[in-house]
């Protein structure tokens, strides 16, 4: 069925070929997804085609797509906990400014296999070469790959599911079709996701195309985040009121006397 | 069924019915004790998951909820002196409000889980053993057939003797009003911080220091904890807009249910062994919360939101 789907999506996509060598196209199963209370995650396809025309040079190694997939910024601390007097306190921090608060690169096969490192630094693909600036970072080294505080942002978000690198999680259906699902966990950031795939054949990018999805908030939590943040009083004095109606319910229900 | 409930402020999925668990047993246990159970609710939301944040600013709500029921019972039983809460009041808000600025700063700072879990491991670890010992004492006391003193009358402290002294009728004391507003200010300030109603603390000190007697101690209590714990709610929302109604409504529920058997519960043991199970439980969190500042964490870095300037 979504195979289907998938074909039918790709031929309306698919319009008239421009006089380049190769035209990249990608859509996404759904460009808006809902947290609701009960949103446990949810999943979204990634999914293209390689459009050739007559120029094109027939590829040796074939294509490689990779697609990076970046949600909304935010500043970001990450404390470092050391021993003071006998206890662990948040001892040094560092904050990361304009960290996407999700980032998941997608590829078809492992990064290094697929271009130069050169390249895959100047176009930051990879976790690792992705740029993550800190705020008033006393070292010139502050975006050095092994920074320990850039090293345990991205291992924390990796275990918060939030950060990922797949090099296998783009899969060609044909030589020109591809696929690749996006994991988006729980605890999944409210905002606009950017998508950017690029597409490399013989280690070098022949194409790139961009694509956005949003992540929204449905009816009620959006209600209450809007309302926690934006009228806090009323927001307070109607949980109070909340207490007050439980706690009085609760007398009158189990009264004895 | 849903059983993942997604909480909007915490911005966690959990499990309803392991909340609406918590509330009804930390409920239980506060209507068997006469307190808010904070103690207890904070540390149990904050090893689920739920920043130290967010976990105290919502178990306010739902501590305002359970004292809102017990106070409710003890004012049809006219077991409530108003002029005395009034007074605690006057320190009790102002405690707060400085509780929820620091709570603020400390927060910028990035330390607030640090003195959280300090001024637990201080606070739980003392009440807890005080109460062991005072509770023991009377065990044996009474084991030995030897009456059990809770109030001399004419022993005075020094405070007692402070100006501004006031004629407390229902209670039945005449103590000067500045001792009173310093425990009131002391409760409200701890209870901001730390996300506890200040109850265990509260009532020794009323009957220990300021000589009130058992009738009205709980109820004066409750009254007080159920207007500081409120007003904390609201200053939290305002401030810090760390209140999760959603959480804490899920809590409030499980909770005043919970408090009902437990008070059930409480009236068929005698009131040593209470105070003594009471101060064991007390410790128990104070070492819980001691072990983990003091063990090496297993990662040694954590991740915060970060505020825009500087």
């Amino acid at each position: 069925m979504r195979g289907a789907a998938l074909i039918v999506a790709l031929a309306a996509l698919a319009g008239p070929s421009p006089a380049r060598a190769e035209r990249l196209i990608a859509s996404l199963s759904n460009h808006r997804v809902m947290v609701t209370s009960s949103f446990a995650g949810d999943e979204l396809v990634l999914f293209g085609a390689i459009e050739q025309d007559q120029a094109s040079r027939p590829r040796r190694a074939g294509y490689d797509i990779v697609a990076t997939v970046t949600g909304p910024r935010q500043n970001l601390a990450t404390f470092r906990k050391d021993r003071v007097l006998g206890i662990w306190v948040n001892y040094d921090s560092r904050v990361f400014e304009n960290a996407p608060s999700y980032l998941a690169v997608l590829a078809n096969r492992p990064l290094e296999m697929i271009s130069n490192g050169e390249t895959l630094r100047r176009l930051q693909l990879g976790l690792d070469r992705f740029a993550l600036p800190q705020r008033a970072a006393a070292t010139i080294a502050e975006d050095a790959a092994d920074d320990p505080f850039r090293r345990a942002f991205l291992r924390l978000e990796n275990k918060r599911g939030l950060y990922r690198e797949e090099p296998n999680g783009v899969t060609f259906l044909t030589p020109a079709l591809y696929r690749a699902s996006i994991p988006l966990p729980a605890e999944v950031p409210i905002g606009t996701y950017e998508v950017d795939v690029k597409l490399f054949a013989d280690g070098a990018m022949i194409a790139r195309t961009n694509s956005a999805l949003e992540v929204y908030k449905s009816g009620f939590e959006q209600l209450v985040t809007a309302a926690a943040r934006d009228h806090g009083l009323l927001y307070g004095l109607a949980t109070v009121i909340m207490a007050l109606a439980t706690g009085w319910l609760a007398s009158v229900i189990f009264r004895r006397d | 069924v849903r059983v993942q409930v997604y909480l909007p402020i915490a911005d966690l999925p959990v499990n309803i019915f392991l909340i609406l668990g918590m509330g009804i047993a930390v409920g239980f246990i506060s209507g068997m004790f006469g307190i808010g159970g904070g103690f207890l609710m904070t540390p149990l939301l904050i090893f689920l998951g739920v920043t130290p944040a967010v976990a105290v600013a919502s178990v306010t709500g739902h501590i305002a909820a359970s004292s809102c029921s017990g106070a409710i019972n003890y004012w049809r039983r006219r077991a409530i002196d108003l002029a005395l809460v009034f007074m605690l009041l006057a320190g009790g808000i102002l405690g707060t409000a400085f509780g929820v600025w620091l709570f603020t700063f400390l927060r910028a700072l990035g330390q607030l889980d640090i003195v959280i879990g300090l001024a637990y491991v201080a606070l739980l670890t003392t009440v807890g053993a005080l109460m062991v010992t005072e509770s023991v004492n009377a065990i044996i006391r009474a084991r030995q057939g030897k009456p059990i003193e809770l109030r001399r009358p004419g022993s005075h402290a020094w405070f007692h003797g402070l100006p501004v002294k006031i004629r407390f009728k229902r209670s039945g004391i005449y103590v000067s009003a500045i001792p009173v507003w310093a425990i009131g200010f002391i409760i409200g300030f701890v209870g901001a911080v730390m996300g506890i109603g200040g109850g265990f603390l509260l009532v020794p000190m009323l009957i220990y220091l300021l000589r009130v007697p058992t009738a009205t101690v709980i109820g004066t209590s409750q009254v007080l904890t159920l207007v500081t714990m409120a007003s904390a709610t609201v200053m939290h929302a305002v401030t810090n807009h760390l209140v999760d109604a959603l959480l804490a409504t899920i809590l409030m529920v499980g909770g005043v249910v919970g408090a009902q058997f437990g008070a059930r519960a409480g009236q068929k043991i005698s009131g040593e062994r209470l105070r003594l199970f009471l101060g064991l439980l007390v410790l128990a969190v104070g070492i819980r919360f001691a072990m983990q500042l003091v063990l090496t964490p297993d990662d040694l870095y954590l991740l915060r939101p970060a505020e825009g300037g500087l």
